[in-house]
């Protein structure tokens, strides 16, 4: 006799916790066959604003943790999602219908990504930052710092697990929280990957995943007054051009839409800092 | 009353009592016309001219072309021609070698710029003779040495020009933000459409003669006069790469708003309302010093100006009796005289603006306090004002008044003043005035400005990023940074879908 399966609810990841929609509306998750897999949570304006609500709670501690610091907690969500192969590899096979080897090969480009993100997060001060020979009795030092809250359309074409991983870990790098809505069709590993954010350090708020249509939650997070960073990854089918409009309202930093999965770059992490220039008199002796 | 006492009263001789000593203005060579500059030579525009006007008395100085969108189109074809048959194809030690021969051209007509630059926009001869001029020299000094080095500006080996840059400036700082612009953009390999200010376009005009003299290929650098609609015209042509403004936020939101999906990358330097905080154990001659120079410096017209001072409780009083106490030694007037401090406000319409505000300040409850200097009869004047007894909420502590208007408010602890520093939807720039190097640094890291200065303020190097956190804009000028606004990295696959489809 095969034993009955206990399947997963999947929620939304806001503030360190895994609440359903404040809607109580949710979405089916298919196979590209349509077969059911899951039932998973469709957010609302409220829960997008919720999460930037944690996420800008969350950026004092994260953007003052010490870049050693927060090197450590982005090595180890690799560490953990290695250890959790098997569970990614299935979510992704069912919902990409993915061969077991290419979904593998998605799992472990997305653990290295973790592993060379992390390893910039006590680094890309020194190589974006510089000190600046004024003509004058002063000490210059230019250092990049978070912009803040970044909320992010990860990419909705293919590689979910990937595409997620891609955009939300240049912005964590620095210090940003961000709150990310998730590939629509293929949302479970997403919510998966919440589960091991949870476990792995990453403190609540930093991370806030909402699973659902883009089309539906971009408008509220492009025009959000307390959202410094607008992150148009997976959002060349939705009305992008409006989203940027929207954002220019509270001028926020905009990056418009890629073609599949933007690759690792320490452009990605600068794309999401300022640049605070320090003067300070230097005196007579 | 006695005869004596009557003489007295008339006049009480004092220290500061001395003759006037204006800059001779036989340094100008004016025309009573200009036209715009475009591809190398003055063209007339096909708008309606406009006058230029001395705000110190109202007087024309000449009229000046208006560019109308046909002219626009003229001059961004011109650019676009430069840049693809000329200006890319040169080498960058040749493009560095037009930029240092543009740095020196300025040196040698150092005066008659400055004198040009305080006649227009009313600004003191010793600011514009010694700061405003000098900067723009040493910017165009600095860049002229990047632009065959660009493969080390940190954007990876051989980063990319991006083809014709739109730039629009502002009125307060007039020939230095066309240099801010100018610099950069053709030491990366970029050819400009710039529009001066409609209130001061008068250096900008002697530059382009200079532009002449050092025999910069035509079209490189192009001027159009004119107002908004100038403006609009520029930045919304579909033939430029790259837009750069300095100016309000209101402007720079509508820039951002129209250039969505173009793919037009963008630099925004716009407005600030800087905090400049001062602890109980500041330096405090320097800081009286500082906090004048931080909002009285240029009439108050500079986007980064500390026009929040915030003072710690227990040093309030002493801060304010010694600011009030040197402030009435200030002098206001003939912006061109060597001893003026305080010259004119550049306009009609912002000294309007600052009357506005001033008065909101009063009637919201905040205690004016205004310098007694003699005003004079003809032009736009504003002599310093505090407000103390300022609520965080009052406007004129929200507001960017940019006039030489200062709010005063207080804190105890230093969570405190962070807390009402970082308390604007802007981010320009902040001040700590503080003996204290640990608390300096400390309150540094938590201020979210793009700029700070420590016991010091308003300090500007073409070396120094300059640009802002927030709805102070985006992008950095100065520095390798600056260069940045004017390069692709070419490894960088950066976002490639534009309105039109793909690019």
């Amino acid at each position: 006799m095969t034993r009955l399966t206990v399947p997963k609810t999947y929620k939304l990841y806001i503030g360190g916790k895994f609440p359903r929609s404040e809607s109580g509306r949710t979405y089916e998750v298919a196979t590209k066959k349509g077969a059911f897999l899951a039932n998973a949570a469709l957010a609302s304006r409220k829960d997008a604003r919720d999460a930037v609500v944690a996420a800008r709670a969350a950026f004092s501690g994260w953007s003052g943790a010490t870049g050693y610091n927060r090197g450590q907690v982005l090595y180890r969500i690799a560490e953990l999602l290695e250890g959790r192969r098997e569970q990614f590899i299935d979510e992704l096979m069912a919902t990409e219908s993915l061969s077991k080897s290419a979904a593998s090969a998605q799992l472990d480009t997305a653990i290295d990504a973790w592993v060379w993100y992390a390893g910039w997060a006590d680094k890309y001060v020194q190589v974006a930052g510089n000190g600046n020979p004024v003509s004058g009795p002063y000490f210059n030092l230019s250092t990049p710092e978070p912009s803040g809250v970044i909320a992010i359309v990860a990419p909705q074409d293919s590689s979910s697990l990937l595409g997620l991983v891609s955009v939300i870990a240049p912005a964590l790098v620095s210090g940003n929280t961000v709150v990310v809505v998730a590939h629509q069709n293929a949302p479970l590993s997403a919510i998966s990957l919440s589960e091991v954010l949870a476990t792995s350090d990453v403190p609540g708020g930093v991370v806030n995943i909402l699973t659902g249509s883009p089309a539906e939650i971009a408008p509220w997070l492009a025009s959000h007054a307390d959202v410094n960073g607008l992150d148009l990854a997976g959002a060349e089918q939705l009305e992008w051009v409006d989203l940027q409009i929207a954002a220019a309202d509270t001028l926020k930093r905009v990056l418009g839409p890629v073609v599949g999965v933007p690759a690792p770059s320490v452009e990605r992490i600068v794309q999401w800092t300022e640049t605070k220039t320090v003067w300070h008199t230097k005196s007579l002796i | 009353m006695t005869e004596n006492d009557k003489a007295l009263s008339v006049k009480a001789p004092s220290f500061l009592d001395y003759a006037p000593a204006p800059e001779s203005t036989s340094v100008l060579h004016l025309k009573k016309h200009y036209g715009l500059f475009i591809d190398g030579e003055f063209v007339d525009g096909r708008g309606d001219a406009f006058t230029t006007i001395s705000p110190a008395t109202e007087k024309e100085i000449a009229s000046i072309s208006n560019a109308n969108n046909a002219d626009v189109d003229a001059a961004v074809a011109a650019a676009r021609k430069a840049y693809d048959r000329t200006w890319s194809k040169l080498s960058g030690a040749d493009r560095g070698k037009y930029l240092f021969r543009i740095a020196r051209l300025v040196q040698e007509r150092a005066r008659e710029l400055a004198v040009a630059e305080s006649l227009d926009n009313g600004k003191p001869i010793k600011e514009s003779r010694d700061v405003d001029v000098p900067l723009v020299a040493a910017w165009f000094f600095y860049y002229a040495g990047w632009a065959d080095k660009l493969d080390y500006a940190g954007l990876g080996p051989n980063p990319q020009s991006l083809g014709v840059a739109a730039q629009v400036i502002p009125w307060n700082f007039p020939l230095l933000m066309l240099a801010w612009k100018i610099a950069p953009a053709l030491a990366a390999g970029n050819t400009v459409v710039i529009k001066p200010a409609e209130t001061t376009p008068l250096s900008a005009m002697i530059f382009a003669e200079i532009l002449q003299q050092a025999d910069l290929p035509k079209g490189v650098v192009n001027i159009v006069t004119g107002a908004g609609d100038t403006g609009h015209a520029l930045v919304n042509h579909p033939d430029v790469n790259k837009v750069a403004f300095t100016g309000s936020t209101g402007v720079g939101r509508a820039i951002a708003k129209s250039v969505a999906g173009t793919g037009k990358k963008v630099t925004l330097e716009l407005g600030g309302k800087a905090a400049n905080i001062v602890f109980d154990d500041a330096p405090m001659d320097q800081a009286i010093e500082g906090i004048v120079n931080g909002i009285f410096f240029n009439q108050g017209h500079v986007c980064c100006a500390g026009s929040r001072l915030l003072v710690q409780e227990n040093v309030h009083d002493e801060v304010v009796d010694r600011l009030k106490a040197r402030l009435s030694t200030l002098r206001m007037g003939d912006p061109l005289d060597k001893n003026t401090d305080i010259g004119a406000i550049n306009s009609k319409a912002q000294l309007d603006r600052i009357r506005e505000l001033s008065d909101i300040g009063e009637a919201e409850g905040s205690e004016r306090w205004t310098a007694e200097c003699p005003i004079p009869e003809n032009g736009f004047w504003f002599a310093p004002t505090i407000f103390t007894n300022v609520s965080t909420s009052s406007r004129i502590a929200r507001e960017e008044v940019f006039g030489p208007v200062l709010s005063v408010l207080t804190f105890r602890t230093p969570a405190e003043a962070i807390a009402k520093a970082n308390n604007t939807p802007y981010g320009l720039s902040a001040g700590i005035w503080s003996e204290k190097g640990s608390r300096v640094l400390a309150v540094a890291d938590k201020l979210r400005a793009g700029v700070i200065w420590a016991n010091t303020f308003n300090r500007f190097d073409p070396a120094s990023p300059f640009g802002g956190y927030k709805e102070s804009g985006y992008g950095r000028e100065g520095g390798r940074h600056g260069l940045a606004s004017y390069l692709e990295s070419a490894g960088w696959a950066a976002p490639a879908v534009t309105k039109g489809g793909k690019k």
